[in-house]
């Protein structure tokens, strides 16, 4: 070919400016981490309340709010973090821009924790009837013990938008061609039920050993379909050359190769393996390591994924 | 009325006149442009030739920054301009995620999104952008591209089939053109960036995105205090530690 013998198209920049490195770098990453816990556990404890008897689960009433309580706060708090200008969050209600999927997802995630905080207040208390006995708050939340039970199944449905928005931020974000919104909607659910079973696991201690089984195999499915969507993206994503030209440096050795594959080992290969050997044993510390290594892992695999399409020159 | 650019390539000569016009008129601040000319060099020694590309905001029709912005910080003027109310903006990035040309940058003393607004505020007093005013050789042709009568639409009708955008295939619709341009100084993947290598210094990569001095804590904090204000001058306090050492800096 004569263009690669006369080098007679070889185009090299030689004078421009600096260009912005990771734009949305751990503080994005540890906000979609926590939300796909904080949306997970209520996701396969529904999943788990629909297989089982509750008697079979007796702390899952109070530990799933709980749980996804805290792993929201943290989603929150990084969201706000992560803003050059935090205080201004509050324009978000204030100016609403209804085409964008963070002002959809600020509401949508604040109408979730908000019902959370209440589940939780319910459960909590329920679950201690001797703490703050003679409180008002406690009183009162005692008395409005059946509206849990109410609410969770529009809990339950509002949790699958709120797992979902995140993937339509980076569909949006179109200067990233490697976040295709199909691709990064069924990432996000197996990441959700992926963390979710991870999380309830660590509280499973109680459980029947039918309920524990569940979670090793909502563990087994979702770190599965999970690997199988990073391998079909990161070696068969042809149809861009953007998101090519970015994985292409990657599959070169380039910046975040090992932590890739250190990703996909730890938070999909190895917890595979131990959730469904688990199956058959029911050994509840390999079931809590492979819970630990799925979180690292996926941890691990978001940053990957969050990172390297900001790594091409867009100009 | 839709407001549109049109670089003629041909006759750009890469004086930078634009960018420091943008500058002057707009305070952008250090390490931020509105407005800047890359330079590509293409071909090998002795058969070469540099191609000088000016990059601004290409104020697309279709704007994915618009469409991304949670609180309308950027929104479209009737005139097709896209423009960015600072005191709205949140600084959340999204903008600077989404557009596909990389003209958006995070402004390091108000840590708000900003960008290329046509000179809005000059289109309102009836005066043109500060970089036509200031391109020697009227590379730079503004106007009303739906005016058939414009300079601008008679300028795109006579070099049709030449007048390309940047990245078509992202369906932005640009109000940006280009005559005299190629794959070559268009497309950011048909040209190589050597890291660490350009004409003046070895700055490739921003250290942070906004104020580099703006930590954290200093985004809640600074209502209630005055230290976190960087500006122009600050920079030219030599008096300063961390510039003892041009070389530190990547300069000569």
């Amino acid at each position: 070919m004569v263009e690669s013998t006369i080098h007679a198209t070889q185009a090299v920049v030689t004078l421009d400016v600096a260009l912005p490195g990771i734009i949305w770098g751990w503080m994005i990453t540890l906000n979609m981490w926590a939300k796909s816990i904080g949306t997970g556990v209520i996701l396969v404890g529904a999943f788990l309340l629909y297989r089982h008897k509750k008697e079979e689960m007796p702390n899952l009433r109070w530990t799933m709010p709980l749980i996804s309580f805290v792993a929201l706060n943290v989603f929150l708090l990084f969201t706000l973090v992560d803003l050059h200008q935090p205080y201004r969050m509050i324009n978000i209600f204030l100016h609403p821009h209804w085409t964008s999927a963070i002002t959809v997802g600020a509401w949508m995630a604040s109408l979730f924790t908000g019902l959370i905080t209440v589940m939780m207040l319910i459960g909590g208390f329920d679950a201690f009837p001797d703490f703050r006995k003679h409180c008002p708050v406690g009183k009162k939340v005692r008395e409005i013990s059946p509206f849990y039970e109410k609410i969770f199944p529009f809990v339950v449905f509002l949790a699958i938008p709120v797992t979902l928005y995140t993937a339509i931020i980076m569909a949006e974000s179109s200067a990233r061609e490697l976040w295709q919104a199909p691709t990064e909607v069924m990432q996000m659910m197996w990441a959700a039920l992926l963390a979710g079973s991870a999380a309830l696991i660590f509280v499973s201690d109680s459980w029947s050993r039918e309920a524990r089984k569940d979670l090793a195999l909502v563990l087994a499915i979702a770190t599965f379909f999970s690997f199988m969507m990073y391998m079909g993206e990161y070696f068969f994503s042809f149809k861009s050359a953007e998101a090519e030209a970015t994985l292409e440096y990657v599959h070169a050795g380039g910046s975040y190769n090992v932590e890739f594959w250190f990703a996909m080992v730890l938070g999909f290969i190895l917890p595979f393996f131990l959730a469904v050997s688990n199956m058959k044993s029911d050994n509840k510390t390999l079931l809590r390591f492979a819970a630990i290594v799925a979180l690292v892992g996926l941890y691990l695999a978001k940053d990957v994924w969050l990172k390297i399409p900001q790594m091409l020159p867009l100009s | 009325m839709k407001l549109g650019f049109l670089v003629d390539l041909n006759l750009c000569m890469g004086c930078k006149g634009c960018e420091i016009a943008c500058k002057v008129e707009n305070n952008v601040p250090l390490s931020t442009w509105r407005l800047r000319v890359k330079y590509i060099d293409i071909g090998t020694f002795p058969n070469t030739s540099r191609s000088f590309t000016p990059l601004r905001c290409n104020h697309c029709e279709n704007a994915p920054c618009e469409r991304i912005c949670p609180v309308s910080a950027l929104h479209y003027l009737e005139n097709g301009i896209v423009n960015v109310d600072s005191a709205r903006c949140i600084g959340c990035a999204g903008c600077m995620m989404a557009c596909p040309y990389g003209a958006i940058y995070m402004d390091p003393e108000t840590n708000t999104a900003d960008k290329c607004t046509y000179c809005a505020h000059r289109i309102e007093s009836g005066m043109m952008p500060a970089c036509v005013v200031a391109c020697p050789v009227e590379a730079n042709i503004f106007g009303d591209v739906e005016d058939d009568t414009s300079h601008i639409s008679q300028y795109i009708m006579e070099h049709q089939g030449g007048v390309q955008v940047r990245k078509p295939e992202k369906h932005t619709d640009p109000k940006h053109y280009y005559v005299g341009g190629g794959t070559y100084t268009l497309d950011p993947l048909a040209h190589e960036r050597i890291e660490g290598y350009s004409l003046f210094n070895n700055i490739t990569h921003l250290e942070a995105v906004g104020d580099k001095n703006h930590g954290v804590l200093d985004r809640f904090l600074a209502p209630f205090t005055s230290h976190g204000h960087t500006d122009n001058k600050s920079f030219m306090d030599f008096d300063k530690k961390e510039h003892e050492s041009h070389e530190e800096e990547g300069g000569h």
